[in-house]
């Protein structure tokens, strides 16, 4: 699937490139992204190693596994192929509250951890399991409770109310998780995506 | 003294952070853990996940910078039927849909745009902002949380991603249209 989207995207926009004209910013998009990710992959280290150090603090206190045992019902509906009190129902559960508080520095480095975890109980590695793509899912609808960016850019621009997108944005997000989930679980039974 | 909605989200957020910053190490030094020798050795993983990713992140953000730099999403989005145009679905707010999934960076720039051209109180600039806020930069997502245990086949997460994504857009546009309209 991916394999497709990314050579569709890559010939697709050449040739719109070459038939608007716009091939030269094209050439250049090129090895300006590929020093981009670097840099971005690079600037992650330092909160990486911040967030797993902390990680492992809570591991080596026992945290881990208290926190677990509180969030088992859900992660059990969740996550139903993950084994009850397993570590990365605490990193998931943890990558989950950043990401409701918007804290974006925090949330990636446990979502990491929680997808290590989570490839520990993979048998075909390099593939995706289904507990993975729920946990994706989860976190690609966007839990965020308040659009923190978007409400800064409103006051900067002069708005009179810039917190009037606050509840909305809250109603707008229940929707797309509510979707992200219900879709996983519903693709996750397709044949098109069985793993035998 | 009153407190608005945005900053009292953000003390509640920094709140929630140093509780994880600190709180953890606190609770750890109570349960007898050595915190210090402890963080670091879990720091030490730090710089091999973040290698690990480079290649998953050079290939999505190539192709995210090739369809932004080919013009395509100003093809489409000024495209839009007039219906669509109608309940909000300007070509800026198509845009800002359309680049959401690929790029954060890029998708608050266009937001940006709206604020500066249309006004802050605008229809148009309270859409983008809940449109934002409900959706995520699902390619950016995959790439980093797979290519952290190196996945190359990523099942349905995509389709699930982009489907919450189209959800949230469809959803923000119906809201606004009670909330604002």
């Amino acid at each position: 699937m991916l394999n497709a989207i990314w050579l569709l995207l890559m010939v697709g926009s050449a040739l719109v490139a070459i038939f608007t004209g716009h091939v030269k910013d094209l050439v250049l998009s090129v090895t300006e992204s590929a020093n981009a990710a670097f840099k971005l992959a690079l600037g992650l280290t330092g909160i990486l190693a911040l967030w797993l150090g902390i990680m492992r603090i809570a591991q080596d206190s026992g945290l881990v596994k208290r926190v677990t045992s509180l969030i088992t019902p859900v992660m059990r509906w969740l996550f139903h192929k993950v084994p009850e009190q397993h570590p990365s129902h605490a990193a998931m559960a943890m990558n989950i509250a950043a990401n409701m508080f918007g804290l974006n520095n925090a949330a990636t480095p446990l979502g990491i951890k929680a997808m290590e975890e989570l490839d520990t109980l993979n048998p075909r590695k390099g593939v995706a399991t289904d507990a993975m793509c729920m946990f994706l899912a989860v976190n690609t609808s966007s839990v965020q409770l308040i659009p923190v960016n978007a409400i800064a850019l409103l006051a900067a621009g002069g708005s009179s109310d810039p917190t009037a997108v606050v509840l909305p944005a809250i109603l707008a997000t229940i929707v797309s998780t509510i979707a992200g989930i219900a879709s996983a679980k519903l693709l996750g039974k397709c044949r098109r995506f069985s793993l035998k | 003294m009153t407190f608005s909605v945005s900053e009292c989200s953000t003390f509640v957020s920094n709140v929630v952070f140093l509780g994880f910053l600190v709180g953890i190490p606190i609770y750890g030094f109570l349960k007898g853990v050595k915190v210090y020798e402890s963080f670091v050795e879990g720091a030490k993983e730090g710089f091999q996940v973040a290698v690990r990713i480079i290649p998953y992140l050079v290939a999505i953000l190539l192709v995210v910078g090739m369809v932004r730099a080919s013009g395509t999403l100003d093809i489409v989005s000024r495209h839009v039927p007039q219906s669509l145009r109608e309940i909000g679905l300007s070509p800026e707010i198509l845009s800002l849909i359309l680049l959401r999934p690929l790029s954060g960076a890029a998708s608050l720039g266009i937001l940006g745009d709206i604020v500066t051209k249309s006004g802050a109180d605008s229809y148009e600039a309270r859409l983008g902002s809940v449109i934002l806020g409900s959706t995520e930069t699902t390619l950016y997502v995959i790439a980093v949380y797979f290519g952290a245990v190196s996945i190359t086949r990523v099942r349905y997460a995509l389709h699930a991603g982009l489907i919450a994504d189209a959800a949230g857009a469809i959803a923000a546009i119906l809201l606004c249209l009670v909330f604002f309209r």
